[in-house]
């Protein structure tokens, strides 16, 4: 699993990189109970600060992405929906309305975008529930 | 956590002018501090009072819990310094050099100076007059690490280095930042570099410490405000953590730390036609806020190491 980080992005480092860890597990590049790198080697070959990926790390496992256990490192957790059925619907909602603005505006059709989400829900990594 | 390095009041004159003035600094032990400012803002002169190459006119500075102005012979040996532009005898081999500087600590890790001297690849027998700007940098990290200091102070150490000698010059730093409990203080003027080392940043503007925040908390708070007008505009009132603002064609262009509701208000009240709000990088947000006028720059700081509950609690 290869990341990478920009200094001269808008985004801090931080958030870059928590980003790009959560959409590998999203999309099944990364799997459940895959071990992440160390701290040390990831802020050596990022050449970032270990404070940082410690960070990102506790971040995510705060958010239930990863999991850490004491000693051995950092791996990705099984995924969990700690939300109620109701919760998740309206949230997906309220992210499909700004998605379906967007697409309006790009000046599609409702089944050209249908068709495109359709496509692209092939390369992430689902839960069976 | 205790400070590796505290001033109070430090303060140095050159002539009439105050080129560092009443300069109250903290760097928490065990932290990456970024120092900056731009040109004859104060940075190399505060460095040289840190380690009592220059005498304060009045104030105080104290590393590792010494005052600098009576540090026992012990205390600095736990301290190491890389000067600008990396001094050395040039007419020593890097091996004469390394023994030459070994000779003035009671403890020196051998073992690091060869893995440094090695992932540079550094000719031993090479003369330091042949070396190249780059290998003389990458000569001094390594004295300056050999002696398994506390606390590193670095000033500009990647100046007039080469992009790829830099970075290798980054990825040493990083490996000696992984040594626990060690303290780094660094000057630099290529803001990429500090925002992948340093914790916490601090800017001096004019001998005064106008920012002292971890890194990312200045990032995340300085924002450009563009307010559009279809005319020309009014002139911005003011209001808290504002920067500056200047007119640009039919636009205001604010650049305001900490926007919140109370400078939203602000800026509504003038009744644009629409209002962006607009983050920058690191880079950017230095060149703002350091361009301004200086006397009414907002002061920033912030004991605070969560950012998430920064907004809440805006800049001072």
């Amino acid at each position: 699993m290869e990341f990478s980080v920009d200094p001269s992005s808008r985004l801090p480092i931080y958030r870059q990189l928590g980003e790009q860890i959560r959409e590998a597990v999203a999309r099944g590049r990364l799997r459940p109970g895959e071990q992440l790198p160390s701290v040390r080697d990831l802020s050596r070959t990022l050449v970032v600060n270990p404070n940082t990926i410690a960070r990102v790390y506790t971040e995510l496992e705060r958010e239930g992405v990863l999991h850490t256990r004491q000693g051995l490192g950092a791996f990705v957790a099984e995924p969990k929906a700690e939300l109620t059925k109701r919760a998740r619907k309206e949230r997906l909602e309220e992210l499909l309305d700004r998605f379906l603005t967007e697409a309006v505006y790009l000046g599609l059709s409702a089944e050209e975008v249908v068709a495109a989400v359709a496509e692209r829900a092939g390369q992430f990594q689902w839960s069976h529930v | 956590m205790s400070d590796a390095i505290f001033t109070q009041r430090l303060t140095k004159y050159y002539g009439r002018r105050a080129v560092v003035d009443s300069l109250d600094l903290r760097v928490p032990q065990g932290s990456v501090y970024g120092f900056l400012g731009r040109n004859g803002a104060g940075k190399s002169t505060t460095i040289k009072m840190l380690t009592g190459m220059v005498r304060p006119d009045s104030g105080k500075a104290f590393v590792l819990g010494e005052d600098v102005a009576g540090l026992a012979p012990a205390a600095r040996a736990r301290i190491a310094y890389l000067a600008e532009g990396h001094p050395l005898y040039r007419w020593m081999t890097v091996g004469e050099m390394a023994r030459f500087a070994r000779a003035f600590y009671p403890t020196w890790n051998d073992q690091l100076l060869e893995q440094i001297l090695d992932h540079f690849a550094l000719p031993r027998r090479g003369k330091i007059r042949r070396l190249s700007n780059g290998q003389r940098a990458q000569l001094s990290l390594a004295l300056a690490v050999a002696p398994d200091p506390e606390l590193l102070i670095l000033d500009d150490p990647t100046l007039g280095l080469d992009t790829v000698v830099r970075r290798e010059f980054l990825e040493s730093l990083i490996q000696v930042i992984q040594r626990r409990g060690r303290t780094i203080l660094f000057s630099s003027h290529i803001l990429g570099d500090v925002e992948r080392v340093a914790d916490r940043i601090g800017i001096l503007v004019d001998g005064v410490l106008r920012v002292d925040c971890p890194t990312d908390a200045f990032k995340e708070s300085v924002r450009k405000i563009v307010l559009q007008f279809g005319r020309t505009p009014p002139a911005f009132p003011g209001c808290r953590g504002l920067v500056s603002s200047r007119q640009a064609g039919a636009n205001l262009e604010l650049i305001v730390v900490g926007y919140g509701d109370e400078q939203r208000q602000a800026c509504e009240a003038l009744e644009p036609r629409a209002i962006d709000v607009i983050e920058l990088n690191l880079e950017d947000a230095f060149i703002e806020y350091t361009r301004g006028p200086r006397r009414s720059l907002p002061i920033f700081a912030t004991e605070n190491r969560d950012v998430e509950s920064l907004g809440a609690q805006g800049a001072a």
